[in-house]
């Protein structure tokens, strides 16, 4: 079994997202320690990128920051490379596709696979252009993970038949960040997926209480938090790791 | 070549949310571009309401003081609003009305894309919302009062470095986040398939006019066509026609800022890698991480890190040139065509009529440059005081 189908085995996947290098690497490590102790199933790292299109204001800030602190895609994976000395949970890094293009689709691939990386997000790479990813990401077993939204409709079961690793359902329309009220389309997503396709889909977008974190879990295999985790970190800076660890229990806890 | 790709260029790098929407827009407007009833109205609105075909002058005084190739200029400055973003936006609201689009946002750099856009919004009764760096805010005042005259609203936008590619990024999140009866009415050849197609078809109305204009005057079409490129709506638009043209040397100037050599510039292809931004493959100015870089020139229509996917695809194919011009050279330009032809420039359109000055003097008395004067500079004139160091009281 791989480590993927593991994260979805028989529960709820609860999959933390925090920005690399924000406020700076060495507490990004500390955090992903704190979040795997908090019993987050998979955690999604962001390789900060300047012009994040898809980021509402929190994460957008998160990747100012992360840039402003001098983190470079190397430098993360010189980070996760050294946090795999310690641990094992599954990661997936999420970017856009510029500074994958750019640093080298291939060396990005190898560097993924030399930490253990074996889920990669792009919000900007939509079906018509995953080929040019896919293609070089399948040769060191890394999946491109694909997003559906909730204007999708007829393209669903296009995307989830060709779809690997998880589908992550984005909730809502608009940008990350955290929202009173989450789109009621989810269940109708995870259904369509599902008709042509046995994977996971997590849920993601705005999901920032517990409530709707359990709601979500209800609908879905796994949940997503980022904004609000992002958030507790733009407040707490360096001395943010406890308080991320405390709110992420309690989501892990709800979802359960 | 697959379809919305020039060469390896363009394509649609955009979140899921929007692909739907896009894909729409591509179906409509394969679906209007034949249909009569639309050419017509877009016509009428081209001749009647901007006032086209703009004319093609014959720059005498500035041929005779160069004493080289003879020198013709594309009046866009002439069209309704002061530039050739009417071209574009006429046709996109157009087509957004008859998409049944009730509402349309804009980015705007220098506020003439903006201006245009919330003018044709007035015109045709939708809803006009416009982002707009702080920064080109406070260059461009009036441009964003004209707006405001016009009934549509603005928004600043902080992000970045707060100019023409920061306002995309934040136009391109507000359309995610309301797409049912909003159309992303964008100002250059640039973003995701069609756009880059769909804009240029609508600007290529401005070599069509010179091909016709040129054989009326000259007999024979011209040696050179030069344009100034920021996205490079304006540039298209005027190569166009003259791409098949072996013989019409196509020449784009791009924004130096304070020289290419320093961090301060906007010269895409002189400073630029291949990158995947806004929605395109293109180059881009860019760190060795694809970190875009935050560009600088004192044209903030220019002022953009990035370029159309044609113009990359032509310059692969060494069809056309480009070459980067200086803040000063510019703005040396902008006062040259004033005083010598009484036509105050955009900013913009000066760095082409900066490089025509250089290329003039090295042809032949037969020889003819056409320049694309693709706005008026009534807009910069306070930034240009500044710049010279004139305290003005407005």
């Amino acid at each position: 079994m791989s480590s993927i189908q593991e994260v979805f085995q028989n529960k709820k996947a609860f999959i933390p997202f925090i920005t690399a290098g924000d406020p700076n690497l060495s507490v990004t490590k500390e955090l992903l320690a704190e979040l795997e102790k908090a019993g987050s199933d998979l955690i999604e790292i962001g390789i900060p990128f300047s012009d994040p299109v898809a980021e509402g204001p929190v994460i957008e800030k998160a990747n100012e920051r992360a840039l402003k602190a001098g983190t470079t895609t190397d430098k993360i994976f010189d980070m996760v490379l050294d946090f795999r000395k310690e641990s094992a949970i599954p990661l997936v890094f999420l970017t856009y596709v510029n500074p994958v293009y750019v640093y080298g689709i291939e060396k990005f691939s190898k560097k993924c696979k030399e930490c253990d990386i074996r889920l990669v997000i792009v919000p900007d790479v939509p079906y018509e252009e995953k080929n040019e990813l896919q293609s070089v990401f399948s040769k060191y077993d890394i999946h491109l993970v694909s997003l559906i939204a909730p204007t999708s409709e007829n393209r669903i079961r296009q995307i989830a038949r060709e779809s690997e690793g998880f589908v992550y359902c984005v909730s809502s329309l608009g940008v990350t960040g955290e929202r009173e009220k989450i789109s009621n389309d989810v269940r109708y997503m995870v259904r369509e997926v599902k008709q042509v396709k046995e994977i996971p889909c997590a849920v993601g977008f705005g999901i920032s209480t517990p409530e709707q974190a359990k709601q979500m879990a209800e609908l879905s295999d796994g949940v997503i938090v980022g904004s609000a985790i992002v958030r507790i970190i733009e407040e707490s800076g360096t001395d943010c790791v406890k308080k991320v660890g405390q709110f992420a229990r309690k989501m892990k806890e709800v979802i359960s | 070549m697959k379809e919305g790709r020039f060469g390896i260029h363009g394509g649609q790098y955009i979140p899921e949310t929007l692909m739907n929407t896009v894909i729409e827009l591509e179906e409509s407007y394969h679906k209007y571009k034949n249909d009569s009833g639309f050419v017509a109205e877009l016509n009428d609105l081209l001749s009647n309401y901007a006032g086209r075909p703009s004319g093609l002058y014959f720059a005498k005084k500035m041929t005779q003081d160069l004493k080289g190739a003879k020198i013709y200029l594309k009046r866009e400055d002439l069209n309704h609003t002061g530039s050739h973003k009417i071209n574009n936006v006429l046709g996109q609201v157009l087509l957004a009305k008859k998409m049944g689009k009730t509402r349309v946002i804009a980015e705007t750099g220098a506020g003439q894309h903006g201006v245009a856009t919330a003018t044709a919004a007035a015109l045709m009764g939708l809803e006009c919302e416009v982002f707009m760096g702080k920064e080109d805010i406070s260059r461009q005042a009036l441009n964003v009062f004209r707006m405001e005259l016009l009934g549509a609203k603005e928004h600043p936008v902080t992000s970045g470095t707060q100019t023409l590619k920061d306002a995309v990024n934040e136009t391109l999140r507000e359309w995610t986040a309301r797409i049912e009866d909003t159309h992303y009415v964008i100002g250059s050849v640039v973003g995701p398939h069609p756009f880059p197609l769909i804009v240029r078809d609508f600007q290529s109305v401005i070599g069509k006019e010179v091909r016709q204009q040129m054989l009326e005057k000259e007999g024979k079409l011209p040696d050179a066509v030069i344009a100034c490129v920021g996205g490079g709506s304006n540039a298209i638009g005027i190569f166009h026609d003259f791409i098949q043209e072996d013989g019409v040397r196509l020449i784009g100037c791009e924004a130096a800022g304070r020289g290419i050599e320093t961090k301060d510039t906007a010269a895409t292809i002189a400073t630029g890698t291949t990158g995947i931004f806004h929605g395109m493959k293109s180059y881009f100015c860019q760190d060795d991480y694809g970190q875009i870089a935050p560009v600088y020139s004192i044209s903030a229509g220019l002022d953009y890190p990035g370029i159309g996917p044609e113009h990359s695809s032509l310059y692969d194919a060494g069809r056309a040139e480009y070459i980067s011009v200086t803040d000063d050279e510019a703005v040396e330009a902008f006062e040259y065509l004033s005083r010598t032809e009484g036509i105050i420039p955009a900013i913009e359109s000066a760095h082409a009529v900066a490089y025509a000055r250089i290329l003039a003097k090295e042809m032949d008395p037969e020889q003819i440059i056409v320049i694309n004067i693709s706005g008026r500079g009534d807009k910069d004139v306070a930034s240009i005081a500044k710049y010279k160091g004139v305290n003005l009281h407005e």
